[in-house]
């Protein structure tokens, strides 16, 4: 409760632009205000087709009650400050940049190797050093639900290098 | 007695029997492993339920979900960590008593009162779910919209965390369940230009993100994390005298559980403190609370079993989800082409009592599997994070594409794995989102439908007396944090 009460204190003293109540609030406020601004491109139907109301004033509505009680928010975070949290570790990065590897090796080469790289990749980066296990979680678990999927649910994989092999 | 029957027909059933073993072994897995719980694991197991009939892939679902709040007391009592967020409370006392050497007696009192706190609510879904339903032939749109605005101000009020984050999370659910083609005019609303999202955002992705993916984004913060194990020797069924201290509050919480779990929140992780509460209220000794109360225990332990029969009421009956884990649940039935309602009640009592009869049956197995086996589903715990989340990961990219075949799917799940982990970061809850996007086109839908009998007039609905009662609970519902957070800083 003192540690709470300490990093408190410690985010009363930064400026308004470095605490963690501001950005959250700026980045969902803008956000909103992006989507509150394609809402404005959206189709409008005649009245004869019209149901109750346009097909853009829900969303419409949604995003101004986002905005309005960020706003709320972050004049209460004014009066209260939150905590300062904790500074992210390279862990997380390398587990956050795993995913980004996931989507680039999944989109150009291939599903299964894709799930197998990332595997392998947070495995040891979590600190698993030992060979058989990171075959274990790399290709022996994934060849496993690959071939469960496969079978079970009848599910086709997207083409790739080693999935074509698979298939032909 | 027709009903009673057909509650047992599960025990005459061997496919049935073989799927509620499944899926209480495999929910008291997921209970015991941090991180993983039943709503993960219910999102995780829906893909593989399309293999099976509508009863069975309920009945999967919901045995993981009662031995699933089970299992996380295994953990809360052995390593001071909550499989799952509704064993929170069970930490505050189970830990201390496993570390006085009592592990055996502070788990036998877990498990009798989830399973005593699970078989009240049982009692209490299939009395009250059918009075609910038959209530609801009264309800039309202006209603149901009404009602859903209801739960979704519940969620921010009785929910955990901030109120107002709780309603922008519950607000950008809703928002998330509009992107795709308008279903009643066909126009694309947020889909820009891709074609796999006039479809519209699938649930899977967004709950197997927020929940399983978000979750391994916090275990790679916590990889350097050290728990200090209690080794387990054997699980003991509680003295006399500890049934002696403890039956007023197993009651009491049970009543507490079931009643918190028809109301649509997070059903167990609030009921667990709340039962928690109160047991120390009411307690002779208020003082044991926190150094190993064996009241403590039973209090918040048969409170959060005890939610998962009372979230399956307003679910069941009203296609309202009570929790996180009902909407998962909610969603197994929409696939499987299963609308819930009052309808239900009247043309499928056989599925429904089927469904209830598992719910009772899914109690007394984890009872029997906690007693015999929970020194073994301690050593699960023991399995490190670096292999078991690559592993989790393999299943939740598969489970995740299969559903549509969607490579688009599996990015929309990353998407939200990195969205929930920053919401939870700042304190905003994950399953306001789920609740939302789930009711969003019911909020959506019933506005509009309501808006064409009223032919726009916005005034219409506080003539409409039911709807009229739920805008002003859900008024209530958002004035009480506000007067809750004066009596406390008045104290």
């Amino acid at each position: 409760m003192k540690n709470v009460q300490k990093l408190k204190r410690a985010n009363k003293s930064l400026p308004f632009f470095f605490k963690d109540e501001f950005k959250v609030s700026f980045v969902i406020i803008f956000i909103s205000l992006i989507l509150l601004l394609t809402t404005f491109t959206f189709d409008i139907v005649p009245p004869i087709l019209n149901r109750g109301i346009q097909p853009a004033t829900f969303p419409k509505a949604l995003l101004i009650l986002i905005i309005a009680m960020t706003l709320i928010v972050y004049y209460l975070a004014s009066k209260n400050p939150w905590k300062i949290e904790k500074k992210l570790s390279r862990s997380f990065f390398l587990t956050l940049f795993s995913f980004i590897l996931f989507v680039i090796v999944s989109k150009t080469l291939d599903f299964f190797l894709a799930i197998s790289a990332l595997s392998i990749f947070v495995s040891y980066f979590w600190g698993e050093k030992r060979l058989f296990y990171l075959l274990l979680v790399g290709i022996i678990f994934p060849i496993i639900v690959f071939i469960f999927f496969e079978t079970i649910l009848g599910l086709r994989f997207p083409p790739g290098i080693i999935t074509n092999i698979y298939y032909s | 007695m027709d009903n009673l029957f057909l509650m047992l027909a599960p025990l005459f059933s061997s496919k049935l029997l073989l799927v509620l073993f499944f899926g209480t072994l495999f929910g008291l897995i997921l209970g015991v492993l941090p991180g993983l719980g039943p709503t993960t694991g219910g999102a995780l197991i829906l893909p593989f339920t399309m293999t099976l009939d509508p009863l069975s892939a309920i009945v999967l679902l919901t045995s993981i979900y009662c031995a699933g709040t089970y299992g996380g007391a295994i953990t809360a009592v052995l390593i001071n960590t909550p499989g799952t967020p509704a064993a929170a409370a069970t930490c505050l006392d189970g830990y201390p008593l496993a570390q006085k050497g009592e592990a055996g007696r502070a788990l036998g009192m877990a498990t009798v009162s989830s399973t005593v706190g699970g078989i009240f609510s049982v009692v209490i879904l299939v009395f009250f779910a059918p009075i609910l339903a038959q209530l609801a032939y009264e309800f039309g749109q202006p209603e149901y919209f009404a009602l859903a605005i209801f739960g979704l101000t519940m969620l921010a009020s009785i929910g955990e965390g901030s109120p107002i984050k709780n309603l922008i999370a519950g607000a950008f659910g809703i928002l998330i369940s509009t992107v795709g083609k308008d279903f009643m005019t066909s126009i694309d609303r947020f889909t820009f230009g891709i074609n796999e999202l006039t479809e519209g955002i699938g649930f899977i992705p967004v709950v197997v993100g927020l929940f399983a993916m978000s979750e391994m984004l916090t275990q790679s913060t916590l990889i350097n994390q050290v728990f200090n194990r209690i080794a387990l020797k054997a699980i003991k069924l509680p003295s006399k005298d500890d049934y002696k201290k403890t039956w007023k509050t197993i009651l009491r919480s049970s009543g507490i559980g079931s009643f918190i779990g028809v109301l649509p929140a997070e059903g167990g992780t609030v009921a667990s403190l709340i039962g928690y509460s109160e047991a120390k209220r009411f307690s002779k000794n208020p003082e044991e609370f926190g150094k190993g109360s064996i009241e403590g225990i039973a209090g918040a332990e048969a409170a959060n079993n005890a939610a998962t029969g009372g979230a399956m009421v307003p679910t069941l009956a009203l296609g309202i989800p009570g929790s996180a884990t009902t909407a998962v649940i909610l969603t197994g039935l929409i696939i499987h082409g299963v609308r819930p309602g009052p309808d239900l009640f009247r043309e499928q009592p056989d599925f429904l009592y089927g469904i209830f009869g598992a719910m009772l049956i899914a109690n007394i197995l984890f009872f029997i599997f906690g007693f015999f086996g929970a020194k073994i589903f301690a050593r699960i715990t023991l399995v490190p994070n670096k292999i078991l989340w690559p592993m989790i990961f393999a299943v939740s990219v598969c489970g995740t594409y299969s559903l549509n075949q969607s490579i688009i799917d599996v990015w929309i799940m990353l998407f939200f794995g990195v969205l929930g982990f920053f919401m939870r970061r700042y304190g905003f809850s994950v399953v306001p989102v789920i609740i939302g996007l789930i009711l969003g086109e019911l909020v959506e839908g019933t506005l509009r439908q309501s808006l064409v009998i009223f032919e726009g007039n916005w005034l219409m609905f506080f003539s409409r007396p039911i709807a009229l009662t739920f805008f002003i609970l859900s008024l209530i519902a958002l004035a009480f944090p506000l007067i809750r957070s004066r009596k406390i800083k008045k104290k």
